[in-house]
């Protein structure tokens, strides 16, 4: 990942933010059903979607480092957690806006929204455990990763057997969209995945940085160059 | 077969240590014992209330001593660091893996086996309208359990905030384990038992069991290697 990808894509999610945000209000029409309500859906499903992308690539690196133990594929797991912790943040209070406005309740145990709470308190788990296990902290959350990745088709069975919800609205569900609604929603998405793609390329190579800052100090206590 | 022979030799190990102190069947019953005076005390004693709260009371019983008792059980090893001489034993990891594995799921289904009846007889709940799939729900759970536990406890040896971590780690992981034994213990003592709906979660304990063993065998030499 090189450094001069990261301004470029920095600079297209802001322009991709504006003109996703004024197209959200302007050009979209209005749900039949819960109308101004359902704009709030053009962030809530990308940031899901974000969310579920981050904990794929978090489980599935941390699988290949704890099996290779290239420490590259660990700052990809501990880049993406991070950052599907706050992107998993964001689903679930617009989340929790959208239930108000729809079911005038600001938590129920809608599936989809139970899921994303469920990972999400995974992927703080993961964050807690990288921070405060010491030595075997990468071992430990990649182990984390890799179980709470596995759990997410049981998850996905578990939550959709026993949730009665309805939709919220035509307009809740991706593959109903049509026309104006979908063109907005898939640049909305297209927008927040270059977002997460520019935070993710900054992390990762902070991370390798901090990596590489500790190993320098390691070799130079060795050396007795530092003390 | 040797890696088996071996791996009962580590659970045997472990079981008769426990045997000899029965100091996590003894606090491990005595805190189940407590959790159900507080239950009883916490909640009203309605028979229809205590019959929809008790599965969920009977797991988040078994999830809090279970992880208590797990946390003891790989204490012992810490604390003259017979951790390391038992992974350096001429025996495959593989083995050393199982057979904590194996006792650990003992203990949690011995801890089970005291939570049920006590919950039974302080909150007068029907925890025994149909003895035999409670039970299997219980072992499965308790296999669940122990396989992710014993996956991390070993790691989790050397860490200074062990205590804390081991839930952090655990229930996150361990949640569609804790709401499948729920549903099913639900539909096992429900007024009217829907046998169907206990054996689908049943079957989803066992097949959650199934390929949380597959990946632990997997992963489990990566996480411990010292």
């Amino acid at each position: 990942m090189s450094n001069k990808a990261i301004p470029v894509l920095a600079t297209l999610s802001a322009i991709g933010l504006v003109v996703t945000l004024w197209l959200v209000f302007t050009y979209a029409p209005f749900e039949p059903v819960l109308l101004f309500n359902q704009k709030i859906f053009y962030w809530h499903v990308p940031h899901a979607f974000m969310l579920f992308l981050a904990t794929t690539i978090c489980g599935v690196s941390s699988l290949v480092f704890l099996k290779k133990r290239t420490p590259k594929w660990d700052d990809l797991a501990l880049a993406t957690a991070e950052i599907a912790v706050v992107f998993g943040a964001a689903v679930l209070i617009t989340g929790s806006i959208w239930a108000k406005a729809a079911w005038d309740i600001w938590w129920s145990w809608e599936k989809r929204l139970t899921m994303s709470l469920l990972l999400w308190l995974a992927l703080v788990g993961y964050v807690l455990v990288r921070r405060f296990a010491g030595a075997s902290a990468d071992r430990l959350a990649a182990g984390l990763a890799v179980f709470g990745t596995l759990g997410i088709p049981f998850i996905y069975t578990m939550v959709d057997k026993s949730d009665r919800h309805p939709q919220a609205g035509s307009g809740g569900n991706v593959m109903t969209l049509t026309g104006p609604m979908k063109l907005v929603f898939w640049m909305s998405v297209l927008t927040f995945f270059l977002w997460f793609l520019t935070l993710v390329m900054m992390r990762v190579q902070s991370a390798a940085g901090e990596r590489e800052l500790r190993e320098l100090r390691e070799k130079g206590l060795d050396a007795g160059v530092l003390s | 077969m040797s890696v088996l022979r071996q791996a009962a030799r580590v659970a045997w190990k472990d079981l008769r240590i426990e045997l000899r102190s029965r100091e996590i069947v003894y606090t491990m019953a005595f805190f189940a014992g407590l959790i159900a005076v507080i239950y009883s005390m916490s909640f009203p004693a309605k028979p229809d209330l205590v019959r929809a709260a008790v599965p969920g009371m009977l797991w988040v019983a078994i999830a809090f001593a279970g992880t208590i008792g797990l946390g003891r059980a790989f204490d012992r090893e810490r604390e003259n660091d017979t951790m390391r001489a038992l992974l350096l034993a001429p025996i495959p990891r593989l083995s050393v893996f199982l057979g904590k594995a194996i006792s650990i799921a003992v203990l949690v289904t011995a801890v089970a086996a005291v939570c049920t009846p006590l919950l039974a007889l302080f909150l007068d709940a029907p925890l025994f309208a149909d003895p035999l799939p409670l039970a299997l729900v219980l072992v499965l759970g308790a296999i669940g359990i122990a396989n992710v536990g014993s996956v991390f406890a070993a790691t989790l040896l050397k860490v200074r905030s062990r205590d804390v971590l081991l839930p952090v780690i655990l229930y996150p992981i361990l949640i569609p384990l804790f709401v499948a034994g729920t549903h099913a213990t639900e539909a096992l003592i429900a007024v009217v038992p829907d046998p169907d709906k206990a054996w689908y979660w049943i079957g989803f304990l066992g097949i959650y069991d199934a390929a949380g063993v597959v990946m632990s065998l997997w992963i489990f030499e990566s996480l411990v290697i010292e």
